[in-house]
């Protein structure tokens, strides 16, 4: 009986599925120190950058794939991937709004992100990236008068080589883990942000990444630095077209918060996740970390995952000022065949440094939904705290969910909490909700919103409310 | 005019027939109360009337309100007017009363046509159909049924049922487990909400909450059947003799 109410595979459609047609120009497919050459020459870079990207594609070589994760894909043939594709008529980054492609304004428009000044009262920045170039940044002036820098990685790469130079690579050094070390050899854009001291950022920042041409993989790097005394909030989200082949998404996020400073960054990641199959998707194997490299510093991640075939990513937080705060929400979504392997790592090692770690894990169908989690206390982390809840949630018996949590202690004065749930929408409580004239989509809707909740409060208001639509068509149809 | 109406109604569950042809007509406005032995079928009954999955249907027909309710999915039933207070409530973890039941009141809203109430006047609604069963308001803020005793589960089904203002209210042995005091708290709440324009079906084992709720009929069934029907003084009757007097075959009396 149970499966009767739950065999009804989903019947939702991914509704940013759609292709633009723009000329793209790309690289040969394949990955050599030509093709890098390339990448460097293209984005007009200084030679530093040359070297570093050199350095990393030497360690990618001597390096293995990692298969430690509980995701299974067939091997990913590195060689026949295009590492650079950009829209014809952006060689160069558009100065103005007016002078970007049409198509690619409509592209993003389509997707509801507001690029034109008109939509200033959204008080969002923007800053967007199709495929490997970052095709217009929004608000730049009035950012500027505050000393803000928010523009994309190639431009700060050519207008700020020293600030980019003094951290780039300094949280997530390209020897980290293979996918890092690929990304630093071959990323081509992504987005760069400087909040000066004791600058409180006035608005949302928000990247928005397309991967729009085929048998390209997507490789952005994002460098954040909030500086003494400052605040930031910055949103990342993300979309592709439905295409029948898997694309390889594999992405850098360094975030630096110095003395005083914070940052919060929230994440809704929609990448198209596959067929009902299991056909398609993208491959989204990313490491996001961010340090809290002086006293009293805060970094908050909070993500929402809906997309890709597969998710690999542990945005973690390396607590090093005396008193810093980590902090983890997360909602990871699973329906078909998705697999998600997610969690975070929180290194603690300045005295007093506290974490939060709130994970909300949802599988249908006959996907695979894993925590991996690390809460790591050094021996001269005096008086650390952590607390962990780790709550799933199971729709149907497909589907699993796997809590792998690692804790590692090493002084004894640390108090470190680990609480784990794992529930289910049982055929009773859907009966009882059909009683009651409720759907069985309003009533997962229902169920899920009160099991996400405490993770979609973090969320600046307008992308909480994008979340939740988001996660009812995720599950659409998830149980018959 | 008919609310319900039941004609030979034959159910298997897990193979074995439990329902064995039972027949049952219900006016709007009645007040019906079941009685019977436990494993007779009357809670398979309430199930099959509100929907629940798991029940094959083998022969018979249910009418509701005119139409055919075994066509109906269970939510359109609760949106046609059909309400079953369960015996055993369910707990929803994570999701308060206020938003289970704004979501329950607006969707059957939608059905007749209604506008969705906002949230302001849902909460006046919520406030005052929640003094008639003595509930706490604070309680609108906890999860469904999560954490309650017993008697409070059982006044928060009144509370549903008050909320949401159906044609037909079955209660599904809301009485039992109850001490004196609680039985009286529903009764009262049923009193309150009966209306010629509502029916109920009250299905329990014993006679006591009948005490406190005057049932225009009695029905007593046995063995998948309705076997004997009178009035409220059957009730004493049985509750005087024993279900053992059904088993000796005197339960003919009309």
């Amino acid at each position: 009986m149970e499966n009767e109410i739950l065999k009804e595979v989903t019947e939702s459609e991914y509704k940013y599925g759609f292709i633009t047609q723009i000329e793209q120009e790309y690289a040969p497919k394949g990955l050599n120190e030509d093709i890098i050459r390339f990448i460097w020459e293209k984005k007009k870079e200084p030679p530093f950058m040359l070297e570093w990207r050199l350095r990393a594609f030497r360690h990618w070589q001597s390096m293995q794939e990692p298969h430690w994760a509980k995701v299974q894909y067939p091997p990913i043939d590195y060689q026949d991937i295009h590492y650079y594709a950009a829209p014809k008529k952006h060689q160069e980054k558009p100065k103005s709004l007016e002078e970007v492609d049409p198509e690619i304004l409509k592209t993003f428009e389509k997707l509801g992100i507001p690029l034109r000044e008109r939509e200033r009262l959204a008080g969002v920045a923007v800053d967007a990236v199709l495929d490997s170039v970052s095709v217009a940044t929004t608000f730049k002036e009035k950012l500027e008068e505050l000393g803000i820098i928010f523009c994309s990685i190639n431009e700060a790469i050519r207008n700020y080589p020293d600030l980019v130079q003094k951290y780039l690579g300094t949280v997530v050094p390209y020897t980290d883990n293979f996918f890092a070390a690929l990304n630093s050899a071959v990323f081509s854009d992504g987005s760069f942000v400087y909040i000066p001291k004791g600058v409180r950022c006035p608005m949302e920042l928000s990247t928005y990444f397309r991967i729009n041409a085929s048998e390209t993989g997507q490789f952005e790097r994002t460098l954040i630095i909030a500086d003494e005394g400052s605040y930031v909030s910055y949103l990342e989200g993300c979309t592709a077209p439905i295409r029948d082949e898997n694309q390889l998404h594999a992405a850098v996020v360094e975030l630096i918060a110095l003395k005083n400073a914070e940052i919060k960054y929230s994440t809704v990641q929609n990448w198209f996740p596959g067929d009902k199959q299991g056909k398609g998707g993208i491959y989204n194997f990313v490491t996001k970390r961010g340090i809290c490299l002086g006293e009293n510093s805060k970094i908050s991640w909070t993500q929402v995952e809906t997309g890709s075939a597969i998710t690999w990513k542990y945005p973690s937080c390396i607590l090093k000022g005396d008193n810093s705060t980590g902090e983890f929400y997360s909602i990871a979504v699973t329906n078909n065949y998705q697999q998600a392997d997610t969690g975070t790592k929180m290194i603690h090692i300045g005295k007093n440094t506290k974490s939060r770690i709130v994970s909300k894990g949802i599988a249908a169908g006959y996907s695979n939904n894993s925590y991996r989690g690390l809460v790591q206390i050094s021996k001269k982390a005096a008086n650390a705290r952590n607390f962990s809840q780790c709550d799933s949630l199971l729709l149907g018996d497909k589907c699993g969910a796997h809590t792998f949590p690692y804790i590692d202690v090493q002084n004894n004065n640390s108090i470190v909490e680990h609480e784990a749930t794992t529930s289910k929408i049982s055929e009773e409580i859907m009966f009882y909700c059909n009683q009651r004239g409720i759907s069985k989509e309003d009533a997962i809707e229902l169920i899920v919103n009160g099991f996400t909740r405490e993770v979609l409060n973090n969320l600046p208001m307008e992308f909480a409310v994008e979340a939740q639509k988001l996660l009812a068509v995720s599950l659409e149809g998830s149980v018959g | 005019m008919n609310v319900l109406k039941i004609e030979n109604l034959k159910v298997k569950v897990n193979g074995n027939l439990i329902l064995k042809g039972l027949n049952l007509s219900v006016n709007l406005g009645e007040i019906h109360a079941i009685m019977g032995p436990n494993g007779t079928g009357k809670s398979t009954l309430a199930n099959v009337l509100a929907g629940k999955p798991g029940y094959e249907i083998i022969d018979g027909s249910i009418e509701f309100d005119g139409k055919n309710l075994l066509e109906m999915e269970p939510e359109e039933r609760a949106r046609e007017g059909l309400f079953m207070a369960f015996q055993y409530p369910i707990e929803i973890p994570g999701v308060t009363n206020a938003n289970f039941m704004k979501t329950a009141v607006n969707e059957i809203r939608k059905f007749r046509g209604l506008e969705p109430l906002d949230a302001y006047d849902f909460l006046q609604l919520m406030r005052e159909k929640a003094q008639l069963v003595g509930l706490d308001p604070s309680f609108l803020n906890r999860n469904v049924n999560e954490g309650f005793s017993g008697g409070e589960k059982k006044r928060n089904e009144i509370f549903q049922l008050a909320l949401l203002d159906p044609k037909l209210a079955i209660l599904d042995e809301t009485d039992s487990g109850l001490d004196i005091d609680a039985i009286k708290v529903v009764a009262n709440g049923v009193n309150a909400l009966r209306t010629e324009n509502r029916s109920f079906l009250i299905i329990t084992h014993y006679q006591r909450i009948l005490n406190y709720i005057v049932p225009d009929f009695v029905h007593i069934m046995y063995d998948g059947q309705i076997v004997t029907t009178g009035d409220k003084s059957l009730a004493y009757e049985l509750e005087a003799k024993g279900y053992d007097w059904l088993k000796n075959g005197n339960s003919n009396k009309n």
